[in-house]
Formats: structure tokens, sequence, C-alpha cells
């Protein structure tokens, strides 16, 4: 019987594209996370929501066509917006983190300029929506390039969303513990994550390799993440009574 | 009509720019240098970070 349904699919196709597929559903799920734990739930789940919809509009309209899309494009256009937004937050995660410190567990929802927010917070939802769709576009040329490669379009695409969907499940499970953290700590965090994916995916967006490829976003998380840390360290010494409030 | 573009124009600006405008427009400047160094054969991923670092310093440093 298992003979029989797995006879059929194409292990290599289905690993190669979960494998593949994971890397970008980690990126996805991270930015997701990220702002809804920062800035409210309800922008950022409505803005991934809205980009899962438009890509499945996408997928399902032009099916292997999609791979004409011009992502280099889309990912400058993400890139830079992301970039800009990445260093407002990493400046203002600076200032507060120097400020406050570890303060901020029952801070209200407010953005990093200090507005409580009303309805629709646009800048979540735009940036969980790109992400989204950024993510996603790239998960299903993964699973394109993989299903046409092997023959196996089906198998290749089960292993894509199946990726998609664990890791789902296990950001889902990690968010009770994010929620903890304190809110100044993770605009910082966010910052260092939005500046890096940014940057990376801006200088791709142009046509440039990052030496090593995708291990070049995590030396971009370090060294933004190491700028961030010496520069609290530089307030805090500038202002300490400021820093001991 | 004349309002609503101009409240229109107004929210895009305030969403992407921001309060400050020269770390927004670091951005794309920046990306348009590395670009036209990578044209000219110069390898160039290095310059979009290091010139988001600076801007941040300097605004930093600005206080």
């Amino acid at each position: 019987m298992a003979a029989a349904i797995f006879g059929k699919v194409n292990a290599g196709a289905f690993t190669a594209s979960f494998l593949a597929s994971a890397v970008e559903a980690i990126e996805m799920v991270a930015i997701v996370i990220g702002v809804g734990v920062a800035r409210g739930w309800r922008s950022s789940l409505l803005g991934a929501a809205s980009g899962l919809v438009v890509l499945l509009v996408l997928s399902l309209s032009f099916g292997t066509a999609l791979s004409a899309v011009p992502i280099q494009d889309l990912r400058l256009v993400v890139g830079t917006l992301l970039l800009i937004f990445g260093l407002q937050w990493l400046t203002k995660g600076i200032r507060r983190v120097a400020a406050q410190g570890l303060a901020g567990y029952h801070e209200e929802d407010v953005d990093p300029s200090g507005s409580p927010h009303t309805g629709v917070d646009w800048t979540s939802f735009v940036i969980s929506f790109k992400g989204v769709l950024l993510e996603g576009l790239e998960i299903a040329f993964i699973v394109i390039s993989f299903g046409a490669t092997s023959h196996s379009l089906t198998t290749a695409a089960a292993g894509g969303v199946s990726a998609l969907v664990l890791i789902a499940l296990g950001g889902v499970a990690s968010h009770r513990t994010l929620t903890r953290i304190p809110r100044s700590v993770l605009i910082f965090a966010v910052g260092v994550m939005l500046s890096s994916f940014g940057s990376f995916w801006g200088v791709e967006g142009i046509g440039l390799d990052w030496p090593g490829g995708e291990i070049a976003l995590a030396a971009l998380v370090g060294v933004y993440g190491a700028f961030g840390l010496a520069a609290i360290a530089l307030q805090r010494r500038a202002a300490p009574t400021l820093a001991r409030t | 009509m004349r309002r609503r573009a101009k409240a229109f124009v107004l929210f895009w600006w305030d969403f992407v720019i921001g309060d400050d405008w020269t770390m927004a427009a670091t951005v794309p400047v920046s990306l348009a240098a590395a670009y036209a160094l990578h044209r000219l054969g110069v390898q160039a991923w290095w310059l979009v970070p290091l010139a988001a670092l600076g801007v941040m310093s300097l605004r930093l440093g600005r206080r």
C-alpha cells in the first residue's frame, strides 16, 4: 500500500522543494511574527492574509507562467521599503532600549513614534503583506523550478506547501514566548531584522550577488545587531541618568 | 479633489519617509551608487549596509 502511494512520489523533488521552501517560509513567518509582536497582531495578520490571497489568486491565474513575474524588480521595491522602515525602527529601538532598558512589558500598543494605533496600522499591514507576497512568490518559483525539472510538479508543490505549513505552525507555537519579551527590545529586534532583509533584497534587486548567498542574511543580522548593541552602550554612557529611568 | 490628492500624497510621504527624509533618501541613493559601481566592475554589495550604518550613526549622534 505504502509502496503504491510513495512509488509515485518523487522523493528527491519533494525533499529539495521542502528544504528550499522552508528557508523562504522561515523568512516569511519571521517577518509576520516580528511585526505582530512588536506592533500588534491584527494589522500584521491582516497584511499576511491579504498577501496570501493575492499569492493564491496569482498562482491559480497564472499557474507555471508565474515564473515570468519580474522577481528582481519586486525584490528591489520590497527591499527598499523594508530597509527604510527597518532603519527607522532600529534607530528608535536603540533609543528606547538605551532609555528604558528592559522596560515595556506592559506598554500600550504604540508605534515607535509614540502614536497609539487606531484602526488598521498600515505600516504593519504593508510589511507583512509584502513579506508574505515576496517570500510566497519565491516558494512558488522553487516549486515550479523543482517540479518542472523533475517532471513532478504535484510532488514539488506538496513539498513547498508542507514546509510553509510546518514553519507557520512552529511560528504559532512560539509566538506566546515572543510576547513575553519587552516591547522596546522587540522594536530593536524587528528593526535589526527588517534592516537585514531590506539590505539583502535591495542589493539582490539591483542584480548584485551576496558573498555566501543566503548566509549573508545571517551576517547582516549580526552586523546590524552588533551596531545596535554598541550604539545602546554609547547612548547609555552619554546619558546615564536617562538610561536608568 | 485637490484636497484629496494632497491628503493622498501626504499620507504616502508620512508612511514611507516618516520624520527623517535623510534616512529614507539614503536607501535609494546607496542602492543607485552600488548599482553604478557594479556597472563599473566593482563588487559593491557592502555599500548599502555601510551607508545604512553611517546614516544611523549620524541620526543617533544628532540627539
